[in-house]
This record gives structure tokens, C-alpha cells and sequence, in this order.
């Protein structure tokens, strides 16, 4: 089997680049290889190489997605990192409790959604709460780029292992069932939440306006330009009083002047004239 | 000060798992073999800590905690079930007899880190 080339290198980063913002080093090359070469033999190609012959003829679409969704991480846990759900809890709904108040409505975006642990765990948190929320209009969208991973969402199926990463046992008894060897998240939870695919690097204006969005552990596969743009533009789908959460290892700084991290509240990020900014600082 | 943790599990091999694992996030470890020398541990000193198997001769796991919990002790221990038995029933005897928390067998070191973590104790 022959090697990748640096031109197969730079064809299929640029692509990567282009449809989904993921920015790959040539340290990656292993991960191409292991991610695409069972697409290459699924089609009855030798290996990678050969993939990337195809590609620079007539690629399909059809073909052009699956290499971009083969390459997208979907690791994901209930609660993950757990203070930004802590934040959450304690400080975004009950603001947004008193501050829409009038409208009883909510609406709450999970941008990179993948197998649905994150929109989840926010449902689960707001069923904890019934009592307080009940009649408001509370929407929950996940939406990710990857299909595959949606579809796991929509099913709720999650392995032994998967359950046993932050979520409590308490959660686990109240709003799984197992089926099979896997354990299933119930319907009414199912149900708070409603998914569909979409790429971050297009246009958000569709999505409409949201109090609250969780953006995490996707802008780290971004480069610095593509990062500020998203930024941008999720400031854009939502109100001064919005909040914005994202993964630990993510940030404003730096890349835009349009939101900016709260104190104290780690993970949790407002746009600079927030309202809910002066409250903080108090 | 080192929290410590008994290791309460009739297979030598899962003890000495556990022990590697929880030693390395810097627990002090104790072991016992079934539920009655866990509870003779117990009466001695308390533990932070018990990570707890089910199915064990001489005494099991639930029987042991509910022993545990039924006594009047200097304090009572965080614990954690961490066994094969894997569906809700077994699940919910145990969180109603007074566990804590409760991990499924097999297990490594996220998952005993992540449930630690849930209780309060890292
Ligand atoms: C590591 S997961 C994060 C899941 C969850 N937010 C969390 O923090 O656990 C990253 C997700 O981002 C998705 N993703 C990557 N690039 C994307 C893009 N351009 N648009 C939408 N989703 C994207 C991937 O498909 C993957 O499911």
C-alpha cells in the first residue's frame, strides 16, 4: 500500500478545512488514515491514496460528506466537566426565570450537539425543576453537523460506559431504562428536545434567537479566524441578556470584542453590554 | 491529609485494580475480602470511603451496608457499589439501603474518578 503524498495531505485538509472548519496538522496524518481508509475499502479502494484519486476527479456529494463526517469528534459525557452545568442551574435559569418572566419562553441551542449527552443533561436539569417552569415554552435544539451522531442522539441509547461517565445514579434511575445492554434515556426526555443537522460555519440566521447557547468542545478544532467568526456570529443569535457556554479549554479572548467571560462562572461567557454583565459585577 | 478507602471485594485481582487505581489519586487503601471483615474493619476505624462488591461469601455487600448504616458509628463513610449486578432493581436496593453512589462492573479509572467526583470526595 504507497503513502500519502503531501499533495493528498494538503487535498484532503483543505477539504476538511472548507466543510466543517477542522483544522488538521500533518502530526494527524495517522488519524486520516485510520478514520478514511474503511471508507476507501468500503467503495473496494486499495487505501487512502486511491480515495484521494477519486477525489480529485468527480467526487460525489454523497462521498465529500462522509469523509467530513468520518473526521468529526464525538466524544461527549452527561454533564461534562460538570461547573458549567452547576452555572447553569444556579445562576443562567434563574435570572432568565425573572427576566422572561412576561414572555414564558425559552429557548436553548446546543450547537454541537453530537450524541446528545450535552441537550440531555439540560433537559434533565429543567425536569428537576418542572415544577418552577411549568407553563413556559422551553425549546431545546441540538444540532451537529454529523448525522450519524444525531441519529444516536435521537435514539438515546448509550452504553454502560457512557452512563457511568458524570452522570449521577440518581439521574440514571429517575430517566434511563435498560434495554438490552444498553441504557436508554426515557421518552419524556427524549421528547424536550428536538435535533437537526447543521454546520457552523454556515449561516445561523435561520436558527432564529436564543437565551442560552452551548457551544462546547467543537471551536478547538477550529483555527483562529474560523473561531472568531462562529463567535461572532452566535453573539448575533442572541439577546444582550444571552448567555454563551464553552468548552474548558475555549475561549473569547483574543479572537472577539463581542462577548466576554464572566467572572466566577467558569465557562460561561455574555455579550459585553449585558445587563445580566452589570448585575455580576455587582 | 490523604482520605482513605477500604476495598471491599472477594477477587485478589479486583482489589489489587482498584488499589492501583485509587492509590494513584492518592487514596490511603484498605482491604477487605467480604462483608463481615469490611464490617470488623469498620467497627475499628471508619473508613472515608468503602468501595463495595456485591456477591461475596460469608456476608454480602447489601447486607454489610445495610449493617453499616443501621449502627451507631463515630461517623458513616461515603459508599460506593461496584459490582456486576447491573440492572435497576439491584440498583435501586442499593441506593435505598444507603449507597452513595454505584458503578457497574468493568470499570477503570474515569469511571471510579468520575462517581468519586459525584460524591464529593475529589
Ligand atoms: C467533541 S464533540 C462535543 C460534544 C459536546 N458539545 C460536548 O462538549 O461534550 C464535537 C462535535 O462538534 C461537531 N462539529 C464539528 N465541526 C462542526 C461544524 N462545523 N458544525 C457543526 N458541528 C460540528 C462534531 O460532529 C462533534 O459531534
Amino acid at each position: 500500500m504507497t503513502a500519502l503524498t503531501p499533495q493528498d495531505f494538503d487535498l484532503l485538509s483543505n477539504l476538511l478545512k472548507t466543510r466543517s472548519g477542522l483544522v488538521l496538522g500533518t502530526e494527524k496524518t495517522y488519524l486520516l488514515e485510520s478514520r478514511l481508509t474503511p471508507i476507501a475499502r468500503r467503495r473496494g479502494l486499495a487505501g487512502l491514496p486511491e480515495l484521494v484519486a477519486q477525489l480529485r476527479m468527480r467526487p460525489s456529494e454523497e462521498l465529500l460528506v462522509e469523509i467530513t463526517e468520518a473526521m468529526t469528534t464525538n466524544e461527549s459525557f452527561f454533564f461534562r466537566d460538570t461547573v458549567p452545568f452547576e452555572v447553569l442551574k444556579t445562576h443562567v435559569l434563574p435570572q432568565l426565570k425573572v427576566a422572561r418572566a412576561a414572555t414564558r419562553r425559552l429557548r436553548i441551542w446546543c450547537a454541537a450537539a453530537s450524541t446528545g449527552q450535552e441537550p440531555y443533561s439540560i433537559a434533565m436539569i429543567l425536569n428537576e425543576q418542572a415544577a418552577q417552569w411549568a407553563g413556559w415554552n422551553i425549546e431545546i435544539i441540538g444540532t451537529d453537523l454529523c448525522k450519524a451522531a444525531l441519529s444516536k442522539a435521537q435514539a438515546g441509547l448509550y452504553s454502560q460506559f457512557e452512563v457511568q461517565r458524570g452522570l449521577p445514579i440518581q439521574l440514571l434511575m429517575k430517566y434511563f431504562a435498560k434495554v438490552g445492554d444498553q441504557w436508554q434515556v426515557s421518552a419524556d426526555i427524549r421528547n424536550m428536545v428536538k435535533y437537526r443537522t447543521f454546520n457552523l460555519l454556515e449561516s445561523m440566521a435561520g436558527l432564529g434567537q436564543f437565551d442560552i447557547i452551548f457551544c462546547r468542545n467543537v471551536l478547538i478544532y477550529f483555527d483562529a479566524p474560523t473561531k472568531a467568526q462562529v463567535l461572532d456570529n452566535l453573539r448575533r443569535q442572541m439577546p444582550a441578556d444571552g448567555s454563551l457556554f464553552l468548552g474548558a479549554a475555549e475561549t473569547v479572548l483574543g479572537l472577539t470584542k463581542a462577548l466576554k467571560p464572566v467572572r466566577e462562572q467558569r465557562g460561561l461567557y455574555i455579550p459585553v453590554d449585558s445587563p445580566m454583565a452589570l448585575a455580576a459585577a455587582g | 491529609m490523604m482520605k482513605s478507602c477500604l476495598v471491599v471485594d472477594d477477587s485478589k485481582v479486583i482489589r489489587k485494580v482498584a488499589r492501583r487505581i485509587l492509590e494513584e489519586m492518592q487514596f490511603e487503601i484498605e482491604e477487605a475480602v467480604d462483608g463481615q471483615d469490611a464490617w470488623q474493619q469498620c467497627q475499628k476505624k471508619v473508613p472515608d470511603v468503602v468501595l463495595l462488591d456485591w456477591n461475596m461469601p460469608v456476608m454480602n455487600g447489601l447486607d454489610f451496608l445495610r449493617t453499616l448504616r443501621g449502627a451507631s458509628l463515630d461517623r458513616q463513610p461515603v459508599v460506593v457499589f461496584c459490582t456486576t449486578e447491573n440492572d435497576m432493581s439491584h440498583i435501586r436496593a442499593a441506593i435505598e439501603a444507603g449507597a452513595n453512589e454505584y458503578i457497574m462492573k468493568p470499570f477503570d479509572r474515569e469511571i471510579i474518578e468520575a462517581k468519586f467526583a459525584q460524591v464529593g470526595l475529589i
